[in-house]
């Protein structure tokens, strides 16, 4: 168990800048997930502390020691990749024991270590076959015994879900999560997908072009987006533009052409400033569409507004509605049955429930 | 029905084909079998007799002994540039590599003649003797290529997250090539070196432009004998050529299948 460090990290290949100045601290004993669309170098960042690139500039540390000049094979790393990647000519119990022939474990150790390795994965009894002749998910558990029984400093995983059904998907992602929990070592892990980010991290790494947009735990990331890019990227937002009027110990007061005069708390603005143009975040969820006739409980702003669209969504529906100028969308739970399009309805809104950012 | 009638001519047809390529063949084999001194139909009998007199004939041992060590070296030697030149031009971004791909490729393409006169007279330039290091040297240019083909693309459907996952577990590079690489690429290994062999084993244009005097290789032993006289031995000596040049590379390919499979290919 150790802690990551990253020291103004840079990654360039070629004329394309893949990292460009990232620092990170990922504490001991953490699951941080770098989350991120496809090329915004979360995967880059993770085969750098793994020894497999070399930064262009910066230091990596690991356990406070710099690890640039060591190559992979020395860092005492556990990495699982995508697909798999287990050895196919070797046995599933070779393949777990194939580490620890490099490492000063007595033979009689050895088997013993596997077993326990394939016991923590619940697969005792695949020891003697070879990988082809196991499902995805197997294959999968077995690549994790591989990477956790050398006692990994930290273990990086990239991408580790993305090969597997969307059911047995959800099923890893709990069995990862306690396994983690159960050994304590620090956990890197990388994924496009924010659902595996927000259940399973403790940490969120939100990255886009390079950079990193936003760290914190997974309901700061997901309530109070630091950019336009995380609260798009992260769920459904609606992203207006709003005038800050003034900021005080309660909060900002913002003004938008739809919703009129709010007070988003001050917490959930924490990067702006005071009096200017601003950005007001909504999530999808929290706004809510109610009945034309229905009266609105105190402090929440109703406006009214007509539905365009309506996408049913089973236990949930997302609704496109036109207010003003603006095309908002709302997710909402079914009550009895949904609104349809041409609707003229009430959409509601709790300012606590807002968020916002600076308009960059 | 004409399609029926049709399906008829063509299978008719591709059977007068393979007689059209098999049947010198197939003469050659029997006649290897008959005890008369005169190869003509009908047989008088059957005899191992000229299998015995080749077993008999020095120059034709020697012959042997020949292509068989050039053909061991061949493979060898060109195996082992094979395999590190596929490494060097798959797994490390090598500059200019399409140009070297192409370029060891390209013995392949050049009619052999031309590459042998080449060779000749380059090292002629040089001021360099035949010699068997230079048919050696002949044999492995133009048996690279294929060693090269068959390696490298097994090499790219090993996929490098293997290697990685070897190295991230305290393999070092080195460890991981013997431990993982090379046994996931081994067929490929064994079927080039196979090639090579075949290819080297059965050649005679390049061989007779590089053979230093005296030294006769089983093709071009043939050819001299052939130049004499038609003996029954060269059907017998055929027929081994034939037993050599068709089982071995079958033999290989038969154990490259069962070590993938009992490997989980």
């Amino acid at each position: 168990m150790s802690s990551v460090h990253l020291n103004n990290i840079v990654k360039r290949f070629g004329a394309v800048t893949a990292v460009q100045k990232t620092s990170l601290e990922i504490q001991e004993g953490a699951f941080v997930t770098l989350l991120g669309p496809s090329g915004c170098g979360k995967t880059t960042n993770l085969r750098m502390i793994a020894g497999l690139l070399d930064p262009t500039e910066g230091e990596i540390l690991i356990d406070g020691k710099r690890v640039n000049d060591v190559p992979i094979h020395k860092r005492n790393l556990g990495l699982v990749f995508q697909n798999y990647a287990l050895f196919p000519h070797k046995t599933v119990a070779e393949n777990v024991a194939f580490g620890l022939k490099y490492r000063d474990v007595p033979s009689s150790d050895i088997s013993r270590r596997v077993t326990e390795a394939l016991e923590l994965v619940q697969l005792p009894d695949v020891g003697e076959r070879y990988p082809k002749e196991l499902s995805g998910g197997q294959q999968q558990r077995i690549a994790l015994a591989r990477a956790i029984v050398i006692e990994p400093d930290v273990l990086l995983l990239d991408e580790p879900l993305s090969a597997l059904d969307a059911n047995l998907r959800e099923d890893m992602r709990v069995e990862l999560k306690r396994i983690q929990e159960r050994i304590g070592v620090t956990t890197v892990f990388v994924t496009h997908d924010q659902s595996e980010a927000l259940a399973m991290s403790d940490q969120i790494v939100v990255m886009s072009a390079g950079r990193v947009e936003q760290v914190g735990a997974p309901e700061e990331v997901y309530n109070t987006p630091a950019s336009e890019f995380v609260a798009n990227f992260l769920g459904a937002s609606n992203i207006l533009a709003a005038e800050c009027k003034s900021r005080s110990a309660e909060g900002v007061e913002l003004e938008t052409p739809i919703f009129g005069k709010l007070v988003v708390p001050a917490e959930k603005a924490p990067n702006l400033g005071g009096a200017g143009p601003a950005k007001l975040v909504i999530r999808a969820e929290k706004l809510l569409v109610a009945a034309k006739d229905a009266a609105a409980p105190d402090g929440v702003i109703s406006v009214p507004a007509t539905i365009e669209a309506v996408d049913y969504q089973g236990q949930a529906v997302r609704y496109f509605v036109r207010a003003g100028e603006a095309q908002l969308q709302a997710i909402n739970m079914i009550d009895q049955r949904p609104f349809a399009a041409g609707d003229e309805v009430n959409l509601r809104l709790r300012p606590i429930d807002c968020a916002a950012l600076p308009d960059q | 029905m004409g399609g029926t009638m049709g399906w008829h001519l063509l299978r008719g047809w591709t059977v007068l084909v393979y007689l059209f390529m098999f049947l010198p063949v197939a003469v050659v084999v029997l006649l290897s079998f008959n005890a008369s001194q005169f190869g003509s139909f009908p047989m008088t009998g059957f005899s191992f007799r000229w299998f015995v007199e080749l077993a008999n004939n020095d120059a034709i041992l020697r012959a042997f002994q020949t292509s068989f060590v050039l053909g061991l070296m061949t493979a060898a030697i060109s195996t082992t540039l094979g395999v590190l030149a596929s490494l060097a031009l798959v797994r490390y971004r090598v500059p200019g590599s399409n140009y070297i791909s192409t370029l060891l490729i390209a013995p392949i393409l050049v009619p052999e003649v031309v590459l042998a006169v080449a060779l000749l007279l380059f090292l002629n330039f040089l001021g360099i003797n035949k010699s068997f290091t230079l048919l050696l040297f002949g044999h492995v240019i133009f048996t690279l290529p294929f060693v090269i083909l068959v390696v490298q693309a097994r090499l790219v459907s090993i996929k490098r997250d293997i290697e990685e996952a070897a190295m991230s577990l305290g393999a070092s590079p080195r460890q991981t090539f013997f431990q993982i690489t090379l046994p996931l690429m081994l067929p490929a290994v064994l079927a080039g070196a196979l090639f090579a062999f075949t290819i080297s084993f059965d050649d005679i244009t390049g061989t007779l432009f590089w053979k230093p005097g005296g030294v006769e290789t089983v093709p071009t032993q043939i050819f001299a004998m052939l130049r004499n006289s038609i003996s029954p031995e060269i059907n017998a000596l055929g027929t081994v050529m034939i037993l050599l040049t068709v089982g071995l590379p079958l033999l290989g390919m038969g154990i490259a299948r069962t070590l993938s499979q009992k490997r989980g290919g």
